[in-house]
This record gives structure tokens, sequence and C-alpha cells, in this order.
């Protein structure tokens, strides 16, 4: 039931909205990931009609539309970038297939997921469903790490600063979940004892980049030295997915708390590039599934279907 | 009526009569002046104070609304909650209100107020992105909360624009919505045309209100206008306490509306009582026109910018003013306090005032 064995693992997207199609020019240039399948809802839709133009099978029947095909063409990583409302479903009814599934909306079904910090880790674990988090927490989460990795941070808050035009009315309707979902991954994936987020949006033309800004309050006197080294190498880190992900300001010291000012650029594929904070969650997503695609063909893992009644 | 020689109708012609309910946001915007600190038997003192005098609704919450308290806006001396609960129970008549910013203040705040017994609440968005607020008014009116959209930094968006984002807020149920004038940058003619379009959109039953900063001295005048526009609400504080030069003095306003034959149901000379005998004691430096603030008002700039700039223009040099025309310049709005910082430490690197970011730099980071 496999396909002859390619060297690239195929792969689905669901959602071809700003996210699904800014990740669609992403996974196209992948070296170990394919994308087959572009799933949407409307049949008049642009994102599909790119798609397709692409050389993507597409359905505008929803998930469903792509179900009888899923094991036929041997896709075993889907991108959810619809809804947290529709991801369980879209992920009960793939994973009983053995299809991954990489969450790029705020539901949260599976393990938080930040590449840096924790995607290795979790790559070890036969997760099937990883959350991408938010792009406010893709964006800050490296920076609380690298300052927990060096000493314990008893409490840590994030600014995140993004364009209007770069968030959408999912997003808008539903910013409370938003900003708990980041609040609660800065904890527990940046590694403080407690976690704040805080979000602005902001309307200036033309827009700006996005910008985030983290503190941290250790537990004791900031060792500087080894804080801002950590920090320079956790930037590295992130600039090999997202080469815009610069260090604006700091870290400064300032008692117990650190300071340190981001900016995220985005790649620019198919958003514009003040729109850091979309072009840092499709580059994660694409950068946790290129991980699990290299694990896949090189046989350390092997996805396992997870029948339909366990999964609810 | 009285009119002048060229007929123009006078302000007391347009206002006299007029209902108006007057809003303190001494123990709310007062906060940034003191900077989130003050003492909870204060807090009590002074509200119990603003009650007897009359005012129907007292605001008590941290400065940057329920959750402002954090690193970046300032940690309040106590929780919100520490705070209400003291409060409300001590109120013969008047309601406390709650600021909630949506992206600072989460649903569950919310929430904890209500339980606390406060009964009305502002739920506040920048003038052009109102539909951030449909969750946060929503649940506002199903706590039964009397539910107000705050439109903030209004003169930034031109009249038209601002007209749509309200009638977005009483879509979502919005009872009441504010302009707001956080910069205290609005002259009386800006107030007026936004005060009349929204009348003339809104429905009926929706009250319209104004929030005025004194910034340019311009609270009163523009209190003025926004009732003589149809306003029924107006925000001020006693003695003025407030971020940047302080809201419109609450006191001298009330004064001013007893001359010109508005009913308020506040006791004037109380009031007067309450700002000079509990209020001004309790501030280090009352909020005054000084350069930087007039500044926020010159250059339009959020007023709660104010203390974080005159911080961090002692701590890298730059003058506080020069930051805040710069933060103006950019475009920075409400909740960005985090790039006061930023943006000093940018400024005094080109500059030349302090080394790489201000803070020592390790011989491997440099390499890097």
């Amino acid at each position: 039931m496999t396909p002859e064995q390619t060297k690239k693992v195929r792969c689905a997207i669901i959602g071809p909205g700003n996210i699904g199609t800014d990740l669609l020019y992403k996974l196209m240039r992948s070296d170990v990931l394919e994308p087959v399948w572009m799933v949407g809802v409307d049949p008049s839709s642009e994102g599909l009609a790119r798609a397709r133009d692409m050389g993507l099978k597409t359905t505008a029947e929803g998930v469903d539309g792509m179900l009888d095909h899923v094991l036929d063409d041997g896709v075993q990583i889907a991108f959810d970038a619809t809804s947290a409302y529709v991801h369980p479903e879209n992920s009960r009814k793939l994973n009983a297939l053995g299809v991954l599934m990489v969450d790029l909306t705020p539901a949260a079904i599976g393990p938080l997921c930040v590449p840096p910090v924790n995607l290795a880790r979790l790559a070890g674990e036969k997760v099937m469903n990883v959350n991408m988090v938010t792009c406010a927490g893709q964006a800050t989460i490296p920076m609380v790490n690298a300052v927990s990795r060096v000493q314990t941070v008893d409490y840590a808050e994030i600014i995140a600063t993004v364009a209007s035009l770069s968030i959408g009315p999912g997003t808008r309707k539903n910013i409370d979940e938003f900003t708990r979902t980041t609040s609660n991954a800065v904890a527990k994936v940046g590694g403080a004892g407690r976690g704040k987020a805080i979000v602005v949006v902001n309307p200036a033309e033309p827009p700006l980049m996005m910008r985030d800004t983290v503190y941290c309050e250790c537990a004791e006197e900031p060792d500087q030295q080894a804080i801002t080294e950590s920090v320079h190498a956790m930037i590295a880190e992130v600039q090999k997915y997202v080469p815009g992900y610069r260090l604006k300001n700091g870290p400064t010291f300032d008692g117990r708390k650190v300071a340190i000012f981001l900016e995220v650029e985005g790649l620019g594929d198919f958003l514009p590039k003040y729109a850091g904070n979309l072009d840092i969650m499709t580059a994660a997503g694409a950068r946790a599934a290129e991980m699990f695609a290299r694990e896949i063909l090189d046989g350390s893992i092997t996805l396992t279907p997870i029948p339909a009644e366990e999964a609810a | 009526m009285v009119q002048t020689l060229q007929g123009m109708p006078t302000m007391q012609s347009q206002i006299a009569g007029k209902s108006v309910k007057l809003h303190d946001m001494s123990l709310r915007d007062g906060m940034h002046s003191m900077r989130h600190q003050i003492p909870l038997a204060k807090m009590v003192e002074i509200a119990k104070g603003l009650d007897a005098a009359g005012v129907p609704l007292i605001q008590v919450t941290h400065g940057d609304g329920l959750g402002g308290s954090s690193l970046n806006y300032g940690r309040g001396l106590h929780s919100d909650e520490d705070y209400l609960r003291a409060v409300v129970p001590q109120m013969k008549n008047a309601v406390i209100s709650v600021l909630h910013v949506p992206g600072i203040g989460t649903l569950d705040e919310l929430r904890m107020a209500a339980d606390c017994g406060v009964g009305c609440v502002h739920v506040a968005t920048h003038c052009t992105e109102a539909d951030v607020s449909e969750q946060h008014i929503g649940l506002g009116r199903e706590l039964g909360l009397d539910t107000v959209g705050f439109l903030m930094m209004a003169h930034m968006t031109p009249p038209e624009a601002l007209v749509e984002q309200a009638l977005l807020m009483e879509g979502y149920g919005a009872q009441t919505i504010y302009c707001v004038d956080s910069a205290g940058y609005m002259l009386p003619d800006e107030v007026t045309t936004r005060v009349t379009l929204l009348r003339d959109a809104l429905k009926g039953e929706t009250g319209i209100g104004f929030h005025g900063h004194h910034n340019l001295g311009m609270g009163i005048a523009n209190s003025l206008a926004a009732i003589a526009a149809g306003a029924t609400r107006i925000d001020g504080s006693a003695a003025g306490f407030g971020a940047g030069a302080g809201n419109t003095p609450l006191e001298v306003f009330a004064a001013v509306l007893e001359r010109m034959d508005v009913k308020t149901g506040v006791d004037t000379f109380a009031l007067m009582d309450v700002a000079e005998d509990l209020v001004l004691p309790m501030m280090p430096k009352p909020p005054r026109a000084d350069r930087d603030s007039l500044t926020l008002g010159y250059a339009g700039v959020y007023s709660t910018f104010l203390y974080n700039a005159k911080e961090y223009a002692a701590k890298y040099g730059v003058p506080a003013r020069d930051i805040l025309v710069e933060l103006g310049r950019k475009r920075m709005i409400g909740g960005q306090e985090d790039m006061i910082e930023d943006t000093a430490l940018t400024m005094a690197k080109e500059r030349g005032l302090i080394g790489h970011n201000g803070a020592p730099k390790s011989k491997a980071a440099i390499e890097a």
C-alpha cells in the first residue's frame, strides 16, 4: 500500500488562504517534502486555483474530499491552516490513516512545538500531531528558552506587535485564545515559572514589521555574559529557517530583569515582508515537518495510524 | 437662548439643561501618575469621597486595565482583584467600572471583575482595530455589565473611519461608544466633528462618551464641545490625576458645568475637597503640561508613554522629548511601551551616547 519509495515525503495542505499558500511556496523548495494536495472548501478559491497551477491535486470538499486518495497518493504529513474549530476533526480523520498532523491553528490538541527549543525531542516521541503555538509564540519562545537554559526564569513576559494588515479575521475574533495559548506556551515551552503574553495590533502605513519584546525575570542576578551569548546563539538557530529574525536591541539588564528586542522580517514568499508573524509560522511548520520527514525517510520513525475510536 | 451678535448659538445655549454622567478616572488613569502604586487604603478613601460627592461612575483598575500589571506597563502595588474587592463593597451609590484592553486582559479577568461586583466595563481598542473587541464586548453584555466601546487615539483616524469602527462595536453589543483623545491632541472642532458624526450614525439608544487628556490644556473645552455635539458621558479625574498632563480635571469641569446649567448630580464643593484633601497630597509631582507632556499633545503621542520616556531618557541620555517625538513619527500606539526603551537605545546608539546596546557585551557575541 505504500507507493514506490521516493526520497521526499508527500504532504497535504489544508486551507488555501494566505498561510496555506505561503507554506506551499516554502514546501516547493524543500529537499525532503513534496506538497501534493491542497484542500479547501470554496471551489472559487484563488488559493486552490494557484495550487492547481503549481501542479497540486485539489479539492473544495474539505478533508473528506481527499481521504480516499491519502493512501494511494502516499500522503504522510498534513498541515492544517484552517481554524481551531475544525482542526480536531481534520486531525482525527487523517491520524486514522497514519498521517502526521502539523497544526498551524491555535487548537493545540497536540504537543506545542517551537523548533529550536523542542522539535528534536518531539520527533523522538512518536507524536502524530504537533501544534505550532502562535506567531507570537514562535517569535518569542526561543528567546525565553535562551535565558532559561542559562538560569532559572521565574517569570517571562512577551509583547508582540503585528501590522494590522497581517492579522486576519479569525485571530481578531478569537484574540483571547491567541493571548492565552501564547502565555501558556511562554511558560511551558520557554521554560519560565509563569508566562504572560501581550498582543498589540498596529495600523501604521506603511505597515510596521513584526516587533517582539521579551522580558525575563530571573530568580537570581542574571549572568550577563552567559545570557548574551545564549541569546546570540539562539538568534542564529532561528535564522536557519527565518533569515529575517533579528536582534534589534539588548539584551539589556536591570536588576533581575532581562530585556530582548526583536524584529521579524518575512521572506516575502507569498505574504508581504512586514508580515514576519505569518512567515515565522509557516517557516516553523515547514521546519518541523522537515525534521519528521528526515526521520521517516531514514526509517528512524514509522507513522502508525490511530484508530478513530482511540483518537476521539 | 443666548445668541452672539452674529446669530451663532453660544456654547451655553447648546448645552444648558442637558444631563451628563461624569466618570472619574483618578483611580485608573491616575494610576499612571502613581506608577500603579496607590495603596489599598488610599484607593478606598478616595473612592468613598467620590461616591459621597455624587460621582456616579468610578473606574478602578491598573492604569493599563485588567491584567495590565506587568513588566511592560509596571506592576501594580496590589492586584486588580484586591483593589476591586476592597472598593466595591464600600460604595453607596457609585458604580465601579474597569478598563479592559483586548490583547492585554483576558476574558477570565473580566469574569473576575464582574464577580467582584463591578457594574461597567470600558472595552478599549486602538481607533482602527475595533474588531478585536467582539469577544470582550460580548462577554461584558453576557455578564450584565454596562458595556462601553472605547476607541483610543481617535485623532489617528479620519472621523468617517472612526464612525465605521464605532458601528462595529455597537454591533457587538456596546451600549455606549467613546471618542478617546488618548494623546490629548484634539482641538474642540475635531471633537465636534467626531462626536457629531458618531451621534448621527449610531442608534438613538446608544450613548456617546468623551475621554480627554489635558496635554494641550484642552480637557475642559473639548469635553464641552463633546456635550454640545451629543455626548452624555464625560471622563475626567479628580485633581486631573492621569497619564500625561492628566485627564480633564473633574472638579473644575463640574464647576464649569454647574455655571452652564448642565445637570451632573455631583456636589461640586465636595468634589473639590476630594481633589484637594485626598488626591493632591498623594502625588509626588502633580501632572501638568510640562515640556514632555506638552510634546505628547503637540505630536499626538499616547499619554502613558510619558513616565517611561522620562525613565529611559535618564538611563540612556536621550531627552524624553526627542524619544516621544520619534515614537510619534513611528506611529506607535497604546500598549507599545516596550518600544520606548527600544527607541531610546537605538537613538542613543545613533548619537554615540552608549556602546553596543548600552549593555556589556561578551567577546563571543561581538565575534558572532
